[in-house]
């Protein structure tokens, strides 16, 4: 495969498009303008449909309302753009309907900056609207991660029946990184996956041969319990889904954690710590939502005496998900920054040192 | 015996209706029911419906049927028609969803020109909630959010969605109607059938604003809630065609 | 191993391109990793613009950093506000048509290129990036020199008339860059 150089928002369209997506609805906000500018211009190319919304909550109904007809649909926003966009996904959550759509985070909280940043990972993971619903969460960390996470986002919506979520940052949305691209979805693969979802869209059914009705609620409470305990069987189903890089841990001492821009950062630090010969694991989490507990549980607490936090986000917030598997075996320091300030390997590095050094 | 009426297939049978004595709703459901059956589209249509009272029809219905959020029905129906152009879409929205919390999406479908079809329902009060003051409710009339009566110089005046929709170039037809006679009824009716005729034509955004009674948030019996309609309502908000575009020279 | 680049300049002379065209060769024409990085502000006209380049054979962490190999400077303002972040014995390529100001620290090799007046002399302000881009090479080698230029046709095959003026500013700066390597070098 030939390898093309291409912005992070750019490759997240285009990956978008080769997976099948055909319907994109966004308001402009930095930085993830390019994924909304790109679309614009290809998606009519491929039969499909661009409409810039008049809002973020506008367009994430949009979204709503395409996802209902089985079109693999997507939008996408930034920070607070994405708190706008929380009520429908909570709807698509409810009514369980199939949409992707990208966070490429900025600095905040309020209007923040339009800098990169990492302070959404409550609002990611945790309660993306109201009604305690979760949702299959992506952090990539580099343009090809970001390519295959939302070609794959498609595949995980369309079988679940459930929104997903690609929890980027400004660096991933503007940096530019060679990329493979994955492969592109002929017209008839991208119209089987739609007619795959005919029995119960919202394209028009005989009334006489049963109907299609999307609720995002019920107005039965016995009803309406039966949707959560359906919605939470399958949250129950993701353990299988989860997905986490890791290096080092079998003779580490320190352990570095951090997802998405961090985490690369952090891994870089890492690798060169161990160059050095000092016993650095790393832990980066590829889903945060469902998040690997499961890396951390195992760890062998006799031998790692600390755990070093990585976060563009003050406070570090991923940490209490950390301490959730750590259960207090061993301390959990943090390297923070926020605000827009980006993380430096450099200063991973030297904070590990003197953690190594304690 | 030959037989010359009979209830549209459209709702479900056997189905306990929970609006209000007098409320006009049913009326509306039951003609959309009617022109469906009568242009043989209610198998490729579909409801977007906004919430409030209207919302308890999606159970009433036997065509596909969803809703958005509060407000949000006209950007919900962008995407499902853009995205599937076949399908006949139309709204059904109250004067709270349409006109107050939804009034950007609104105002922003219909200056796009989308191609589907929206029935507006005023009664000039919000109704499941219980009564509270729409932008539509009239100057004087008392609201549970507005014990003393609308106000002008606190309130406002009650907003004219067809008049207002009229200032943009884009939409293609504009009527407000009334079921309070028969006559006004068969109009009504009339009304909406142009309505999914245009979509079906391809002619963009088309809206059927239907003035109603809210006898239980009005405080009045039916047959009051009627005459207050007539006597008020319609002064304010005086029936005819706004803008049909098919009528205008080329 | 890793080598890490900045760019900074004035919005308008072409300091992101400069980047853009270092990182698009890289990607083409080597199995090198490369990151491309534009620092940004909320202004669109103005200011200064500044891009990150890092070439490595192992992935690549922070797309950006404090701890340049080397610097290019194509205005005073980003002289003074940069020139921190090189590296000890660190290269720094200035503008000298319009940076003046004294370069405070010792312990940085300077390349000075005229960009601003060479590219007026060839009758195009414009050019000054793909000048300095030439010097850069020229200089550091850091990648061959067809490949860059290659690079920098391809870009420009909607623009034929252009091709000669760039492929001549390519050479200018080419020409300098080596021959201030050479003298290094003696």
């Amino acid at each position: 495969m030939s390898r093309v150089f291409m912005k992070g928002n750019e490759a997240i369209a285009e990956a978008a498009v080769r997976s099948g997506c055909r319907f994109f609805a966004g308001y402009p906000i930095t930085p993830q303008n390019e994924i909304p500018e790109y679309l614009s211009r290809r998606l009519p190319d491929v039969g499909g449909v661009f409409v810039q919304g008049e809002s973020e909550i506008a367009s994430i109904n949009m979204v709503y309302g395409a996802g209902q007809t089985g079109t693999r649909s997507m939008t996408s926003s930034s920070s607070c753009g994405i708190s706008l966009k929380s009520e429908g996904v909570s709807f698509c959550a409810a009514a369980r309907v199939p949409i992707v759509y990208c966070n490429m985070a900025r600095g905040g909280p309020g209007i923040g900056t339009i800098q990169p940043a990492q302070q959404d990972y409550m609002q990611a993971t945790k309660a993306s609207g109201n009604g305690g619903f979760r949702m299959l969460v992506f952090a990539p960390s580099t343009v090809q991660e970001a390519a295959d996470m939302t070609y794959a986002a498609f595949d995980y919506a369309q079988r679940d029946r459930n929104p997903v979520l690609i929890l980027g940052d400004g660096v991933l949305g503007t940096i530019m990184e060679p990329v493979e691209l994955p492969r592109m979805r002929s017209e008839e693969e991208v119209a089987q996956l739609k007619r795959e979802l005919s029995d119960w869209t919202l394209i028009g059914h005989d009334p006489d041969k049963g109907r299609a009705f999307i609720k995002p609620g019920v107005w039965s409470t016995k009803g309406q319990e039966q949707m959560c305990k359906d919605n939470a069987a399958l949250y129950d189903s993701w353990e299988k889904d989860v997905q986490v890089e890791t290096i080092g841990l079998e003779d580490a001492q320190l352990v570095i954690t951090g997802y998405g821009i961090s985490g690369r950062i952090a891994a870089s630090a890492v690798g060169k710590l161990r160059t050095e010969g000092l016993k650095v694991g790393f832990i980066r989490p590829k889903t945060v939502s469902p998040f690997p507990y499961g890396a951390y549980e195992v760890l062998d607490f006799h031998r790692v005496k600390c755990i070093l936090d990585v976060e563009m986000a003050i406070p570090a917030l991923m940490i209490y998900d950390v301490r959730l598997a750590v259960k207090d075996r061993c301390p959990i320091e943090t390297c923070l920054h926020a605000g827009g300030e980006i993380m430096s390997r450099e200063e991973i590095i030297e904070k590990a040192r003197a953690l190594l050094a304690k | 015996m030959e037989k010359v009426y009979s209830r549209t297939r459209m709702i479900q049978e056997k189905m306990v209706v929970g609006f209000c004595p007098g409320c006009m709703h049913g009326t509306v459901f039951k003609l959309i029911g009617e022109v469906m059956e009568e242009m043989g589209i209610a198998d490729h249509s579909a409801l977007v419906i906004g919430v409030g009272c209207s919302g308890l029809a999606l159970e009433y219905v036997r065509y596909d049927a969803t809703t958005a959020p509060h407000g949000r029905a006209c950007a919900v129906a962008t995407g499902v028609k853009r995205s599937n152009p076949g399908t006949i879409v139309f709204t059904y929205q109250g004067d709270g969803d349409l006109a107050s919390i939804g009034l950007g999406e609104t105002m922003s479908a219909a200056n796009r020109g989308e191609n589907f079809t929206v029935i507006f329902i005023n009664n000039g009060i919000y109704g499941m909630t219980g009564g509270q003051m729409a932008p539509t409710t009239l100057l004087g009339m008392k609201a549970t959010t507005a014990p003393f009566g609308r106000k002008a110089e606190e309130h406002g005046y009650p907003m004219h969605m067809c008049e207002i929709l009229n200032q943009l170039t884009a939409p293609y037809y504009l009527e407000r109607c009334s079921c309070n006679t028969p006559a006004n009824v068969m109009k009504t009716r009339k009304a909406i059938r142009k309505a999914f005729q245009n979509q079906i034509d391809g002619k963009g955004f088309s809206m059927v604003e239907i003035v109603t009674s809210c006898p239980t948030n009005w405080g009045l019996d039916a047959l009051e809630a009627l005459r207050f309609l007539e006597e008020n309502m319609l002064k304010e908000f005086p029936l005819g065609v706004i803008r049909d575009r098919s009528k205008e020279a080329n | 191993m890793e080598k890490n680049l900045m760019v900074a300049g004035f919005g308008g002379q072409g300091v992101m391109m400069m980047g853009k065209l270092l990182s698009y060769a890289t990607c083409e024409s080597t199995d090198l990793n490369v990151t491309f990085f534009p620092s940004y502000g909320a202004e669109q006209r103005g200011g200064t613009a500044n891009c990150y380049v890092v070439i490595s054979d192992e992935p690549i962490g922070a797309p950006l950093g404090d701890a340049m190999d080397d610097l290019v400077v194509m205005n005073g303002p980003s002289l003074n506000k940069f020139l921190y972040k090189l590296k000890p014995n660190g290269t720094l390529f200035i503008n000298s048509s319009i940076v003046k100001d004294e370069i405070i620290r010792s312990d940085v090799r300077v390349v000075a290129v005229p960009v601003t007046e060479i590219a007026l002399e060839m009758g195009n302000a414009k050019v000054l990036n793909i000048i300095m881009l030439g010097a850069y090479i020229g200089y550091t080698g850091a990648l061959a020199e067809d490949l860059m230029m290659k690079t920098i046709l391809h870009k420009l095959k909607k623009k034929q008339e252009l091709i000669a003026l760039n492929t001549d500013a390519f050479a200018r700066g080419l020409a300098i860059g080596k021959a201030v390597r050479s003298e290094a070098n003696a």
